[in-house]
């Protein structure tokens, strides 16, 4: 009865297409190794061994030696900005921008202007994604209606409208006994609650993490216990009541380790990690750059390591960008005045496969896996590459070498932690619920 | 040096170098017609979006007495209250063509912001919390003055280092001139991870006679609203630098305003010690060589931004 999770254009034509000799590499179907792949009506039809398969007539031919074709990746954690801020971001420049990213499927969150927190609008931002977008998006609505923690949504009846799940992101929802009254009413609506964790009062007026280099440059810092306390907390909340709750952008080692130890007294609680928390730590804010301003800020090299290894072990259990665009004349400003957050669904794969996999700290497979374990924890289908499933699908020229930002972006905005660095891995096409959504430029096609 | 934006970009020579020439300039203030022609048919643009009332009178005396013309701008009464972004108000000034743009924010890192968007050099006159420069030059300026050099010197910055833009350029600036630099403060407004700026902490002013010179920093009224102390009552009581404290043969510093009655008290204020005055009338003669550093040696209208055609 309750509408499907996820919405977009599906009017563009099921993808026929024979990609040849094509390195396969899905560790859910235990597929690592040269293989044909051929999609037929948007569904993976046959996977056999290297120069086996023929195509049928109709059928577009790739010659994909030395390239690797993987499930496609899921976001949970996205902005698309659409209402309201559409001069950031919109529902078709955001999906071009994931499909670019090698994703076919993005939950969108539900800060925008006015903020997504009732049935009606619901309604209204899934009939404009089923006119806009390129790839699947669900929505999470608000928690609380305006994001202002004081009163639940109409939770059940969003449920029924196809909500995703749940959350404030963009805001904690300080007040613990509005966050027990929202898992207790998750008892009757399902839908995990998705929680920014942030305490106000530690946080202040904070534009960077608390260190050595905010101490350095004299920039309001925010506390790694800021984010801590609160996933301690609301662990503690999700055990009493027995609810369901996933902890958003985790930064700091603390909250790692708060999220190990409630994993192991059985809570109900996920984690996820983002690119830029994985790569990079607060010495790159020390130019001042705004793009590498978001919340939660840039932390430390033990706090990188900590969600490395949290998304090595399992405790954090997938990655999620936070893609949050920003027009150029917000971010064009001082550091202070900036508001928070980078894009990232374009250098999602690449920023890792190029700082963590390349040097041996990840494995390929593991971050594969990483990429679109996101979906199942909003119980949305997790792509795979097996005949007759419907084709997610995600080819990638490992060896491929590009500088962000050059030739620009697909997303409406620019404002990328990683822009002019030069990373390894590009993607060259995406299939997206059986239709192309994504393809480079560059990709030559023999037929 | 193309512009003067913060005490990290310097190194002790660069330090000296400025020094040494304020100086020379000092016997300027002594003639009967303080100017020299030096800066004759440049353009100072004092744009301050904080009030400040010494420092902006300081630069606008040093660039007068060295011949250039000065204009005023501040925030308060301007397009910027109108929500011009800064970007469009250095866009919209930089069009008059100043050589030279001293600025004054409440954000760090502005003023390098600034200078990818103007071709005029550009002086940072105090960036948020992170650096004031000129600060820093002409308290290293004083103590020369004083002592000869700051080589080995005992130096405490006593107070409010949270919030001072001046206590982190002070801090590096004493630093490269050999001085050791102690910070003693409220643990409340002592920011966590200082210490890696290679200052020692200490809480109280227990051993505040091994300083050879005791730095007191401004204590705002306001900050107890937000609990930073308890009052200011209690932070006098703990950290006010007073004859009880303060031993004859240090020597006081502060970078004004002074609380007299909080931070400092009135006796050591009116004590000979004390070199705040010293540090006022530095003020003028280190931002007079501030300014002939920056744009002495370039032609006037000839500085183009980089990668943008002069």
């Amino acid at each position: 009865m309750a509408a499907p999770l996820l919405v977009f254009n599906d009017s563009a034509p099921k993808a026929d297409i024979l990609i040849r000799e094509v390195h396969v590499l899905d560790p859910r179907t235990a597929l690592n190794g040269a293989h044909d792949v051929l999609v037929r009506d948007g569904e993976i039809a046959e996977v056999g061994a290297p120069g086996t398969l023929t195509a049928p007539d109709d059928a577009e031919v790739l010659e994909a030696q030395g390239r690797h074709l993987f499930p496609a990746f899921v976001d949970p954690h996205v902005h698309l900005r659409t209402p309201g801020q559409e001069h950031k971001e919109d529902l078709e420049t955001g999906t071009r921008s994931a499909a670019a990213g090698g994703f076919c499927a993005v939950l969108a969150m539900p800060n925008t202007s006015p903020t997504l927190d009732s049935a009606p609008l619901l309604r209204s931002i899934r009939d404009a994604a089923a006119r806009d977008a390129r790839i699947p998006v669900g929505f999470v609505p608000c928690v609380t209606r305006g994001m202002a923690g004081t009163e639940l949504t109409e939770m059940a009846e969003l449920r029924e409208e196809g909500a995703a799940g749940f959350t404030d992101d963009g805001k904690p929802v300080v007040s613990a006994g509005m966050l027990r009254k929202a898992l207790q009413y998750q008892r009757l609506c399902g839908g995990v609650i998705a929680l920014h964790e942030e305490d106000p009062t530690l946080s202040g007026q904070g534009a960077m993490h608390e260190g050595d280099v905010s101490a350095q440059l004299g920039i309001t810092g925010i506390p790694s216990i800021s984010e801590a306390v609160m996933v301690a907390r609301d662990a503690l909340i999700a055990e009493y009541e027995g609810g369901a709750i996933h902890i958003q952008h985790l930064s700091a080692r603390e909250s790692i380790a708060a999220l190990a130890d409630a994993k192991q007294r059985g809570v109900r609680i996920t984690g996820e990690a983002s690119p830029h928390h994985l790569c990079l730590t607060d010495e790159a804010v020390r130019t001042l750059d705004t793009r590498c301003k978001m919340n939660p800020p840039l932390r430390t090299e033990q706090d990188r390591q900590a969600l490395i290894e949290g998304l090595r072990s399992g405790v954090v259990d997938c990655i999620a960008t936070d893609h949050a665009p920003h027009a150029r004349d917000e971010k064009e400003v001082p550091f202070e005045q900036a508001p928070m957050g980078t894009t990232g669904l374009e250098t999602s794969f690449a920023s890792i496969y190029t700082y963590l996999v390349k040097p041996g700290v990840l494995t390929l497979d593991l971050l594969v896996q990483r990429l679109s374990d996101g979906a199942a924890l909003f119980d949305l289908p997790t792509p795979r590459v097996e005949p007759g499933a419907p084709a997610n699908l995600t080819l990638v020229d490992l060896e491929r070498e590009w500088v962000v930002g050059d030739g620009g972006y697909e997303s409406r905005s620019a404002n990328c932690c990683f822009d002019g660095r030069t990373l390894s891995g590009k993607v060259l096409l995406t299939v997206a619920s059986g239709a192309i959504a994504f393809r480079a430029r560059q990709l030559e096609v023999v037929r | 040096m193309k512009h003067m934006l913060s005490v990290e970009d310097l190194d002790r020579a660069d330090i000296e170098r400025i020094c040494d020439r304020a100086a020379s300039f000092a016997e300027v203030a002594d003639r009967e017609i303080k100017k020299v022609p030096a800066l004759r048919g440049r353009t100072v643009l004092n744009l301050f979006y904080e009030a400040s009332t010494r420092t902006r009178s300081s630069f606008e005396l040093a660039a007068k007495r060295l011949s250039a013309d000065v204009v005023n701008f501040s925030a308060s009464g301007s397009s910027v209250e109108k929500g011009e972004s800064l970007k469009d108000t250095i866009l919209t000034l930089g069009a008059h063509k100043p050589d030279a743009i001293v600025i004054r924010t409440p954000w760090a890192g502005a003023a390098e912001l600034v200078s990818r968007w103007t071709p005029a050099a550009i002086v940072n006159a105090g960036d948020g919390k992170h650096e004031h420069p000129t600060q820093a030059l002409l308290d290293v300026h004083t103590l020369r003055d004083r002592l000869g050099a700051l080589d080995g010197l005992d130096i405490w910055i006593v107070g409010d280092v949270l919030h001072s833009r001046v206590a982190r350029s002070d801090i590096m600036a004493f630093q490269k001139m050999g001085a050791k630099v102690t910070l003693a403060g409220p643990p409340t407004l002592i920011p966590r991870g200082i210490e890696t700026m290679g200052c020692e902490v200490r809480y109280t002013l227990d051993d505040l006679g091994q300083a050879d010179v005791v730095y007191a920093l401004r204590m705002q009224n306001e900050r107890m609203e937000q609990s930073w102390i308890p009052s200011i009552r209690e932070y006098a009581a703990w950290y006010q630098v007073n004859g009880r404290r303060l031993s004859p043969k240090q020597i006081l510093m502060h970078p004004g305003p002074v609380n007299r009655g909080v931070e400092l008290s009135a006796e050591v204020v009116d004590s000979p010690q004390a070199v705040i005055t010293a540090q006022v009338a530095a003020g003028v003669v280190v931002r007079m060589a501030v300014l002939y550093e920056v744009l002495a040696h370039v032609p006037s209208g000839a500085r183009a931004p980089e990668g943008v055609p002069a």
